[in-house]
């Protein structure tokens, strides 16, 4: 059976990712680890040879025709992306080699002398995250607090896997400096509406920023309507280069802050006394940065838009979906998050029996099956849910309800293993 | 191609299912907790000793048959020894294990674990055979240090 809408050509899109014909220990691979990473199309691998074999110079440096093609094409994927995340302004686009380091930038930004107020934090002061973060939105805010002697505080979750907004408005107070939050959950798939945490932040005059390493790639996102501050995504897991992703931050507050690295391209003058800063975004991107990447990023961006974000957030839906029915059929299995598709992305989270993720991976491994088993870099979640590790099938816009059909039989496989 | 019941082999499966030694016991000379940060299992395993001769092996740990499996064969395998020689069959098994599949375990040596040969040729769960056993070469390092620092004050 097909859960897919028929307007939606998956085979027609597999058919754009040349990875997806081959086999793995001698079956046809069926990967449900977009999650961790997602495939590139032909389209994106194009676009990183065509960079190399046609225009490579390097940005906003010279003054011949190859700089200047490389620079309008690495300043063309700039505007890509922002529209692409519905920012008129690319120049709110800093590209950063992933999310950790664009939410590791925002954490700079903040100390105990920062010249604007907004960024000033010392003891006393809290920064709010949630108990369903991946640990790169948890580290940065754990060092900062350490340096800083701020107070790092955490949403709690409901038994379903999703945000326990009950006390929102004592855990974000007229001490909170800024609420960061992942928007799709990398482990349980929540998509978290952070709507009411926005109002609450501008209340209190907290700033908001949103972790959308899983949501950029799968939903439509649009920073004006989302209202938040921040915005770290990574390209990586939407059909891009490894390498390569992005900080959107309202250009007044990238104006506000504190330089990240130091070096080339990010100055205005450099003297042996002390030096100025180019303006956003260049001030944050010191050194050559990854330029076949960022136009290759803009070529998945064009990719993702050619098939339309809503189509894509559609088919995972319905994936989803028909996940969820068919993993109940397999008796001892436990899903960890949301148990309907409302509220939540194609990437699901399960314990079955007390079989070891590891376990359970391996076997499917062997049938072709390629998922993530372990802590998913979410720890806390994991002691929220009372489990060392879960076994994750994640999906994207190239999954067919096929695949999840091998990997329910993988699973029956396990259980005869280890049963 | 590596068939997957090259590495879930019987005697594996077996000691995970029936395993040897597990819980912790007192006395012990020296504990120690690994972790493997990868994965997030854990062992916390006690060795006891008797004049350089390994009395117990008492352990506890969340893991996957493979680490589980192993610390259940390392108790079979260096209870009663002493502590020389449960080093040279600890040598023996981490050679095993860095062998990529291509070292030829010895049967004497190493008894049950020889069925752990199929897991050196998945690099990703060598560590998972391995955590209990690195434990143990801890919690034995750590008891020697305990008696040399005892051998002085007394």
């Amino acid at each position: 059976m097909t859960a897919t809408l028929p307007t939606y050509d998956v085979q027609a899109v597999r058919a754009d990712f040349p990875i997806l014909s081959r086999l793995v220990n001698g079956r046809p691979l069926v990967y449900l680890d977009s999650a961790a990473t997602s495939q590139k199309p032909r389209q994106v691998l194009d676009a990183l040879r065509a960079h190399y074999e046609g225009c490579n110079a390097n940005v906003s440096r010279s003054v011949h025709t190859l700089g200047t093609e490389a620079t309008e094409a690495f300043e063309g994927a700039r505007a890509k992306i922002a529209a692409f995340i519905g920012s008129t302004r690319p120049d709110e686009v800093v590209f950063t080699k992933n999310s950790t380091e664009a939410i590791n930038l925002v954490g700079h930004a903040f100390s105990e002398r920062a010249g604007d107020p907004r960024f000033r934090l010392g003891p006393g002061d809290e920064i709010v995250i949630s108990e369903m973060e991946h640990h790169s939105n948890i580290l940065p805010w754990q060092l900062l607090c350490e340096r800083t002697g701020a107070t790092l505080r955490w949403f709690g979750l409901t038994d379903e896997g999703r945000l326990d907004e009950s006390n929102l408005d004592e855990l974000v107070n007229e001490r909170t400096k800024l609420v960061s939050i992942v928007h799709v959950s990398n482990i349980l798939g929540t998509v978290n509406d952070v709507s009411a945490i926005v109002a609450r932040a501008r209340q209190v005059g907290a700033l908001v920023m949103l972790d959308a390493s899983q949501s950029v790639p799968h939903l439509p996102v649009d920073v004006t309507a989302l209202g938040v501050d921040f915005l770290a995504f990574t390209g990586h897991k939407m059909c891009g280069p490894t390498g390569i992703g992005g900080l959107w931050g309202r250009y007044d507050l990238l104006l506000a802050m504190p330089p990240f690295l130091g070096g080339g391209s990010m100055i205005e003058t450099v003297t042996m006394q002390r030096s100025t800063y180019a303006l956003p975004p260049m001030k944050f991107e010191a050194g050559t940065p990854p330029i076949a990447e960022a136009v290759a990023l803009g070529a998945a961006v064009d990719y993702l838009s050619g098939i339309g974000m809503d189509a894509i957030h559609e088919h995972e839906k319905d994936l989803t979906e028909y996940a969820l029915k068919v993993l109940a059929t397999v008796p001892d299995l436990r899903v960890i998050g949301p148990q309907t598709a409302e509220g939540r992305g194609g990437t699901i989270s399960f314990a079955l029996a007390d079989i070891h993720p590891h376990d359970v991976g391996q076997i499917l491994d062997a049938e072709g099956v390629q998922v993530r088993v372990g802590h998913h870099c979410a720890r806390p979640t994991c002691a929220r849910f009372g489990v060392p590790a879960t076994t994750r099938a994640s999906f994207y816009l190239y999954t067919t309800t096929d695949e999840v059909d091998a990997l329910v039989r993988g699973l029956q496989r396990v259980r005869k293993v280890f049963g | 191609m590596i068939q997957v019941d090259d590495l879930y082999q019987e005697i594996i499966l077996d000691h995970y299912k029936h395993p040897h030694g597990r819980g912790l016991r007192e006395p012990y000379r020296a504990e120690a907790h690994h972790v493997n940060p990868t994965c997030g299992d854990e062992v916390t395993l006690r060795v006891d000793l008797v004049d350089d001769k390994i009395t117990d092996v008492s352990y506890e740990g969340i893991g996957c048959s493979i680490s589980q499996a192993s610390a259940s064969v390392l108790h079979q395998l260096v209870v009663g020894l002493p502590v020389t020689e449960a080093l040279t069959r600890h040598d023996a098994f981490a050679t095993l294990m860095a062998g990529r599949g291509q070292v030829e375990p010895d049967e004497e040596k190493l008894g049950d674990a020889i069925a752990f040969a199929g897991v050196a040729r998945y690099p990703a769960r060598v560590k998972c055979a391995l955590l209990s056993w690195m434990a143990f070469k801890d919690a034995l390092a750590r008891a020697a240090e305990e008696s040399n620092v005892g051998g002085t004050t007394s």
